[in-house]
């Protein structure tokens, strides 16, 4: 990352270094601020960080819109917040995003569900990256048959249909956030795992890890002090991605009645509540607002996943 | 060499069967609740039970169980359901039309969809339409499968059919036998919607590909010696940015049986993805193992066949080792 920003610096000022005409003087900057300056020049992942802020907001602030609105997330307001038929109330002054079908709050709802996802999302994603990683160190570092078994298990876990593996333990031991976290983990790990293992295994051959060896390091500091900081550009665009995937994965388990167990709200579950009776065709907004938010959670996590890659990896922007 | 690969990828696909039917094994016969009480309900008697558990061979050691379990499936018998008492490969035997149907159309649509727009994106990468297909590729990837059928059913469906103008039917399966547009026609919306993820994975995979495979000298020769632009592309390109995709192909699939759950359920067709949902909502086991096991059967094969066209199309495999 360091021969990456040095390489980088000369190229961006070269042209403006006309000593006659300007003065200029050359700021040495970090790997860290230069992408963050290619970031901030890039305007999908400024509207994908602005959309994953307003998520953050929302889930962060939803005891506050309770409190404000007087709603709580699981009350149901059989008068105000159902038509004389029993509908749900279309979005208005009282109920600013409407009610369901239960009368309750979709706003209230809709922003408790998004520390659902969040949580879940971003904690899946953590754990599995981290075993991912540690997985991938191990295999590539070790090799021989360390690398060999390790790699099997990893096509192993990538050639099981998981959502129907995840459907088989659920039904087994019941859902739970807790057990879909530990689903998404166990099934999101490996493709990340094989890219570590792929990075380490070349890393390895490299002459500054040869010469930490001739110092006398040992595998774990090597690991540690070497191949780890030259991972991290993988890992951090990897980890990025993985969120969005996560996301979808337990609001389809919630879809399906296997995730977040009701009346709790997540985005998930308050699709599968429109879909029961198709009671979205008379209320499309129980679809279109937790859709919208579902989409532009994903939407937003994987445009700045792949901002970043673009950032970090000047030369796939330049080949792409 | 070649067979030596097969037969590597075969014992492979051994191997991922013989996990599967572990996992489900020992989910569901170690794990609590009691399959006799299952079947015969809350109200039988504890003499009743013991004759059940009898029956099934519940009394015996574990490896004598899991031992018949698999003798069992060899033969092909994936038991009875608890529900309806009907054998399971009868159950699914009846599902596996939608759900091929359903796979087999989706397949066709996101190859028609994605690659064309990876090819047009990598062509003249940077242009409008380069742009336009990225963005499509995001939001495809972005969209969750059962947002997407929602919609769609609400838009296409549910809209027009109000307004008068019956565009699609809401729900439902028409057997191809019976009428080949009928069930076209009730399984367009499934079809695009199951298609959208893949056709924009796809559409990212071949427009990397292409870029870098339209890079390469022997391009610039093809390019020099006068071969049409079309030519270049289709004949030269494209053949050498085919394997990766293809093996892109074989991890899908098994994406997509995920998807074909959602997708089921949304539209409400009756395959096998409705039964595994149906099935867990029961706690009818023996039909939960008989799907998961016919579905990584499934993917296994797919598999098996994309290894196999890797192999045919890559000369390094085909010819060395």
């Amino acid at each position: 990352m360091s021969t990456l920003s040095t390489k980088r610096v000369p190229n961006r000022t070269a042209p403006t270094l006309h000593p006659a005409t300007r003065t200029m003087s050359v700021v040495q900057r970090g790997s860290t601020s230069l992408t963050m300056r290619r970031l901030a020049r890039d305007p999908a992942s400024i509207a994908a960080a602005v959309g994953i802020l307003l998520i953050i907001v929302l889930a962060l602030a939803a005891p506050l819109i309770a409190q404000l609105t007087g709603h709580g997330p699981n009350e149901q307001f059989r008068d105000i917040g159902l038509s004389p038929e029993g509908l749900p109330i279309a979005p208005g002054a009282t109920f600013l995003l409407g009610t369901d079908q239960l009368g309750r709050d979709v706003l209230v709802r809709l922003a408790f569900g998004a520390r659902i996802s969040l949580v879940v999302g971003v904690a899946a994603s953590l754990a599995a990256a981290l075993v991912g990683v540690l997985v991938g160190i191990t295999a590539g570092y070790f090799g021989g048959r360390v690398d060999t078994v390790l790699s099997r298990v990893m096509d192993l876990v990538m050639s099981i249909p998981f959502l129907l593996a995840a459907i088989a333990l659920v039904s087994v031991a019941g859902p739970s956030i807790a057990l879909s976290t530990a689903v998404i983990v166990f099934f999101t790990w490996a493709p990340l795992g094989r890219v570590i293992r792929g990075q380490t295994l070349a890393l390895r051959r490299r002459e500054f890890v040869e010469a930490a060896r001739s110092l006398g390091a040992g595998p774990l500091s090597i690991i540690g002090r070497d191949i780890l900081p030259n991972l991290m550009v993988p890992i951090l665009i990897y980890t990025t991605l993985m969120v969005p995937g996560a996301i979808v994965f337990e609001a389809t388990l919630s879809f399906l009645g296997m995730g977040v167990v009701p009346p709790t709200a997540s985005w998930g579950g308050m699709l599968a509540e429109a879909a029961n009776n198709s009671i979205y065709l008379v209320a499309p907004w129980l679809v279109l607002i937790p859709g919208m938010a579902l989409l532009i959670a994903t939407l937003a996590f994987n445009t700045l996943g792949d901002g970043l890659r673009d950032a970090l990896d000047p030369r796939a922007t330049r080949k792409a | 060499m070649f067979w030596m690969y097969l037969l590597k990828r075969l014992g492979f696909a051994v191997l991922v069967l013989f996990v599967l039917s572990l996992f489900v094994f020992a989910l569901f016969y170690i794990a609590p609740g009691d399959p006799a009480r299952a079947i015969a309900g809350d109200k039988a008697t504890a003499e009743v039970l013991a004759q059940i558990r009898q029956n099934l061979g519940l009394d015996e050691p574990i490896t004598v169980q899991y031992g018949r379990f698999i003798s069992n499936l060899l033969h092909g018998d994936l038991g009875f359901s608890y529900r309806s008492q009907l054998p399971v490969t009868e159950i699914i035997a009846d599902r596996i039309p939608v759900t091929v149907s359903l796979v087999f159309g989706a397949v066709i649509l996101w190859l028609a969809i994605g690659l064309p727009i990876g090819i047009a994106s990598a062509r003249h990468p940077g242009s409008f339409r380069d742009r336009a297909g990225q963005a499509f590729a995001v939001v495809g990837i972005s969209f969750p499968t059962f947002v997407l059928g929602m919609m769609s059913l609400y838009l296409l469906y549910f809209i027009p059919t109000r307004a008068g103008v019956a565009l699609f039917p809401a729900s439902g399966f028409v057997p191809l036998a019976e009428s080949p547009a009928q069930w076209a026609w009730h399984l367009m919306l499934p079809w695009l919607t199951l298609a959208l993820v893949s056709a924009a994975i796809y559409a990212r995979l071949s427009r990397a590909q292409m870029l870098e495979v339209l890079g390469e000298d022997y391009i610039r020769t093809a390019r020099a010696k006068g071969l049409s632009e079309r030519r270049v592309v289709y004949r030269h390109a494209l053949r050498s940015a085919m394997p990766p995709l293809v093996t892109q192909l074989g991890t899908d699939i098994g994406l997509m049986l995920g998807g074909v759950i959602v997708v089921e359920t949304v539209f409400g067709l009756p395959g096998m993805g409705r039964l595994a949902v149906t099935s867990v909502a029961d706690q009818d086991r023996p039909v939960i193992i008989g799907v998961v096991l016919i579905g990584g059967l499934f993917v296994v094969v797919v598999n098996m066949i994309v290894d196999g066209l890797y192999a045919l199309m890559d000369s390094r495999i085909r010819t060395a080792g």
